[in-house]
């Protein structure tokens, strides 16, 4: 048995739900009702069953349907038809006073704009809770506070949402949802409105609570990169409907139709790291201008056998060996431009498998230039090996 | 086609509002009477106690207070313009009739809030009691006050009550406005987190839509206290004291300078209420 179990979920807008949804189980599409019945659908006869202890998410695009059959769940909309089981008991069957004491012991929420509220400190905001079950004020601060640290807030106690960052404030009402220890959290979107990087950290912060907590989550993003780092399995959803169940493999290796394939090409095309993603910096650069005792002390001071040549404005001339320095220095009729030698270089654009064939043979790093022949960077053999090896998870 | 002979019929058959009107406050008057009583007698015990709590201090005390009490609020700088204006009133011997205003003032708006602002709130959640309350607020706040002094007079007769009455009519109307409109503003987001939480009606009115919809509650009792101020003069016209009778006697006998006095008494009491009590 699962933690939540959806079967068949209807949720239409509109004046005259249930003859739409009758029109709807007869076989009528979408557009129908909206044009003889005036009402929308928003969930279209979803299935689904979240286990204990996994993180289940809910993907698609704007007007899938992804926020509403959330908030089925815990019915903050209610549903046309259906029935929404958590932990064997029919959510679709509690009165008003019952739906109220379920979410209080079983749900912790967290919104895609945060919801905290403005006039409450952020203690104030993670104890809401905690109020709502009027836990005693002592135990209420304590349970808050924890909840603040578990999410790195420690010491932001007594600011207004409206001092922190976006970041920060999703944290507190991560808290306000982790302090009242539910059974099950629903996130919204919760990290849609930050931006890549906060994104990212808050995701991995998602994670290793998860690992401290295990609890359940069903979580909703349209980011299908989010979808396949945060979640054991995956619903993916369009215009109301759930087209497909699965976990990684499944989304990614059978896409079902083609929107899914279009979701999944796109982050295959995006998973494609090209020169100019993993190249680096060059430590040190060599100036025509600089003579050979110049190039050894550079060398020397930078443990490099090699150094790259360019011009003031960067552009790329060569490479330079330590034999060769060695030789200039040892011979009067050598010029130093002379020992300036050419290798292949790469172009930023230029893929892993590419990189790969070039850099197999080479003994030194691999120059990267634009159109212009400026050096814009190198990369090293152990990059490339390591970015295919961990590509190479995705794409077997 | 209307024919001319019908158009005729249409204004000799004039349509008696008037006379419904009439019906309707004397059916008030001879059945209501006795919980109508009770309203002037609440009204009436509230302006006598709220004018015998503020003469109860020498008027100089009284200017020190207010003065402490503005430096607290806000700044010393109010706290230097109320002692002056304050001062001045007293200076121009009008600091019984100033006391007579403001205890009616404090009566209306604490009358206008304490039916006013549950109003709001009720309209913010019930599209039906919106619906009504619209045309009535709108009718309320664009009839000429001098029109509703008479049945104020009929139901209370000549004196405080039925001013103070005529004042909650007219300044009641931004308290309703304005907190169905805070709590109207009140992000849809918020109140589902309390939903979510498991908040009941009365939790998510208390912790969530009155402290957001606070800001524009306060501007509502500002509003309020400001038009109370303005119906200062026409509640005189049916007899309630203070800085209103001044005025009208001077307008009675043409004495310039009685009714500069009067009404500058009424505008310093206007701004020193303003300032310490609105937001800049």
């Amino acid at each position: 048995m699962g933690k939540i179990e959806v079967r068949n979920l209807y949720k239409i807008f509109g004046n005259q739900p249930q003859k739409a949804l009758g029109m709807i189980k007869n076989g009528s599409t979408k557009q129908e009702v909206l044009n003889k019945n005036n009402s929308t659908v928003g969930v279209d006869d979803a299935s689904f069953e979240v286990e204990e202890g996994e993180i289940f998410v809910i993907m698609g695009l704007s007007g899938s349907g992804k926020s509403t059959l959330i908030r089925c769940v815990n019915r903050l909309i209610e549903p046309t038809a259906g029935s929404i089981k958590v932990d064997g008991q029919e959510v679709l069957g509690f009165d008003k006073k019952e739906l109220r004491e379920f979410r209080e012991k079983e749900f912790g929420m967290v919104f895609q704009n945060f919801a905290l509220l403005p006039h409450r400190t952020v203690l104030e905001n993670a104890m809401f809770g905690l109020e709502i079950q009027k836990v005693e004020k002592q135990q209420r601060i304590k349970r808050s506070k924890e909840a603040l640290n578990a999410v790195g807030l420690d010491g932001w106690e007594d600011q207004y949402p409206e001092q922190l960052s976006g970041g920060m404030q999703q944290r507190v009402g991560l808290a306000r949802a982790l302090a009242v220890d539910p059974e099950i959290l629903l996130m919204d979107e919760p990290f849609s409105a930050l931006d890549p990087l906060i994104k990212k950290e808050m995701q991995n912060k998602l994670l290793d609570l998860y690992e401290e907590m295990k609890r359940t989550i069903l979580f909703i993003t349209h980011d299908l990169d989010e979808a396949l780092k945060l979640g054991d399995r995956i619903a993916i959803m369009k215009e109301g409907k759930i087209i497909q169940i699965g976990d990684h493999e499944d989304i990614l290796t059978n896409a079902t139709n083609d929107y899914v394939e279009n979701f999944v090409e796109d982050v295959n095309r995006s998973r494609v790291l090209t020169a100019k993603d993993i190249m680096t910096q060059a430590i040190a650069l060599l100036y025509p201008q600089d003579g050979p005792r110049t190039a050894l002390h550079k060398m020397k001071n930078n443990e490099l056998g090699s150094l790259f040549v360019v011009n003031r404005n960067k552009e790329y001339k060569g490479i330079i060996y330590i034999e060769d320095v060695v030789d200039v220095i040892n011979n009067d009729d050598l010029k130093f431009t002379d020992i300036i030698k050419d290798i292949t270089n790469a172009d930023p654009e230029d893929n892993l498998k590419k990189l790969f064939a070039d850099i197999a043979d080479l003994n030194v790093p691999l120059p990267v230039t634009n159109d212009d022949n400026k050096l814009l960077g190198v990369i090293v053999k152990t990059n490339v090996l390591a970015n295919l090896a961990s590509e190479g998870k995705f794409d077997q | 086609m209307i024919k001319v002979n019908n158009i005729s019929q249409l204004i000799s058959t004039k349509i008696p509002i008037g006379n419904w009107v009439e019906f309707l406050v004397n059916f008030l008057i001879n059945n209501f009477s006795g919980p109508l009583e009770g309203f002037a007698g609440i009204i009436e015990w509230m302006v006598n106690n709220f004018e015998a709590l503020l003469s109860y201090f020498h008027p100089l005390v009284f200017i020190l207070i207010f003065a402490i009490l503005a430096w607290g609020l806000k700044n010393y700088k109010l706290s230097i313009f109320v002692a002056l204006g304050l001062g001045l009133v007293f200076n121009l011997q009008m600091w019984d009739p100033l006391l007579t205003t403001l205890a009616s003032i404090i009566t209306s708006v604490v009358v206008a809030l304490i039916i006013g602002i549950p109003i709001g709130i009720i309209k913010a959640h019930s599209k039906i009691i919106d619906l009504i309350t619209r045309p009535i607020l709108d009718f309320m706040q664009t009839i000429p006050p001098f029109v509703y002094l008479i049945p104020a007079l009929m139901f209370f007769g000549l004196g405080t009550v039925s001013g103070v009455i005529a004042t909650v009519v007219f300044a009641i109307a931004p308290p309703i406005r304005l907190t169905y409109l805070g709590i109207q503003q009140v992000d849809d987001e918020l109140k589902e987190a309390g939903h979510a939480f498991g908040a009941n009606w009365w939790e998510i009115l208390m912790k969530i839509e009155l402290p957001g919809a606070m800001p524009s509650i306060m501007m509502g009792i500002n509003q309020c206290i400001m038009l109370s101020l303005s119906m200062v003069v026409i509640a005189a016209m049916i007899g309630a004291g203070g800085l209103g009778k001044p005025v009208l006697r001077s307008l009675n006998v043409v004495d310039i300078g009685l009714g500069f006095e009067a009404g500058l008494g009424v505008v310093i009491i206007a701004m020193v209420l303003d300032r310490m009590f609105g937001r800049e």
